[in-house]
């Protein structure tokens, strides 16, 4: 994410306001077709809500693994796994919200640091 | 916290006060955790020419971190409006799981759900979906979405007009450590229980091993799948009490 900017100079034709217009429609579309199809007064049908009720699990679990381990769509083991251990071991000792996430923070820098 | 487990140990419950505090004071750190992420993308929108108001339309209208991220970085690459559309709309792709999850706490007449279905990111979803009752599901997800709306926007300014090198900051700070390290803190209580455990444990093996070999964004998507190891749609006990 943060190797970001090979500029290309010059006068190269690409359209940020439309690229914004058209992705932000499709994005709309798909956040709000649960709220808008399934929400209201309705209430889900039984299977889709036993269902729906188990996806934030893997669904975060996923976002915590892709994050940590995964870098320009190459595995890869890097500092972040040790700000993720270092979390997980606060978690453990039950240490608040905001410390986990500030030790996790330390835990990556200090090792980008020594390494 | 009235964990979600099968265990039967339940805590005594906590009152509305502590309960509504601990989603705002969650809220607020996630809205910390990403605003230098918003900082970099608007840094990058600034050396890419792009104009502000394509940097504030990404990070208002698309509102999505990795989605406005990777199409951003598409048109700043040179590549076209078609190829920037699909990558961001693959990494889209997973608010559709989101909203089916949400929709259940987002009662309220249509244009209130088409107001706040704008606030469908991975952190209203992680703030929201990972409370027990219905109500504060609710509650975490506007929490979560305001609390990182407005930071998220402000940065995105900020890094436009300020124009430094603050990816470097990102991961010289440990930043990017923050959001994997925040989203596990909101799903910790769930692992205690061995079938979310399993699920869990499946999604994240697909969303790493499916990262090389799938475009980007599908393997998130795919880890949803992993619910169907426990057949939830067979009548069977609920796996989640308190949660109708």
């Amino acid at each position: 994410m943060a190797e970001a900017n090979k500029s290309s100079s010059g006068c190269v034709v690409r359209n940020p306001l439309l690229t914004v217009l058209v992705l932000g429609a499709i994005s709309y579309a798909l956040k709000s077709a649960g709220p808008l199809l399934l929400g209201g007064d309705r209430t889900l049908p039984a299977w889709l809500d036993r269902t729906a009720v188990l996806l934030p699990a893997p669904l975060i679990a996923a976002l915590v693994a892709s994050s940590t381990f995964v870098s320009d769509r190459q595995i890869s083991v890097d500092a972040r796994a040790v700000g993720l251990a270092v979390a997980a071991v606060a978690l453990w000792r039950k240490a608040p919200f905001i410390v986990v996430v500030l030790l996790a923070a330390a835990g990556a820098a200090l090792t980008r640091q020594l390494v | 916290m009235p964990t979600a487990d099968s265990t039967g140990a339940t805590l005594p419950a906590p009152s509305d006060t502590e309960i509504r505090s601990r989603i705002l004071r969650q809220a607020a750190s996630i809205g910390l955790a990403v605003s230098p992420f918003a900082l970099a993308f608007g840094i990058l929108c600034a050396e890419a020419d792009f104009r502000l108001i394509e940097a504030i339309g990404f990070s208002s209208i698309v509102f999505g971190g990795s989605s406005q991220f990777a199409s951003a970085l598409v048109l700043a690459d040179g590549g076209t409006v078609t190829a920037a559309v699909v990558a961001g709309g693959l990494l889209a792709l997973r608010s559709l799981a989101f909203g089916v999850v949400m929709a259940p706490a987002l009662w309220g007449p249509f244009w209130w759900r088409a107001a706040v279905s704008q606030l469908m990111i991975d952190e209203s979803l992680a703030v929201g979906a990972l409370q027990t009752d219905l109500r504060w599901r609710r509650f975490g997800y506007l929490a979560g979405g305001i609390g990182v709306f407005v930071p998220w926007n402000l940065f995105t300014i900020l890094g436009f007009t300020i124009f430094g090198g603050a990816g470097d900051l990102v991961t010289s700070l440990g930043i990017d450590a923050t959001i994997p390290a925040a989203f596990l803190a909101l799903l910790w209580p769930r692992l205690s229980d061995p079938k979310q455990r399993l699920i869990a444990g499946v999604g994240a093996v697909v969303a790493i091993v499916g990262a090389p070999l799938l475009p980007p964004g599908i393997p998130i998507v795919l880890a949803a799948a992993a619910v169907a190891l426990l057949r939830p749609w067979r009548k069977q006990t609920s796996h989640l009490a308190g949660v109708s």
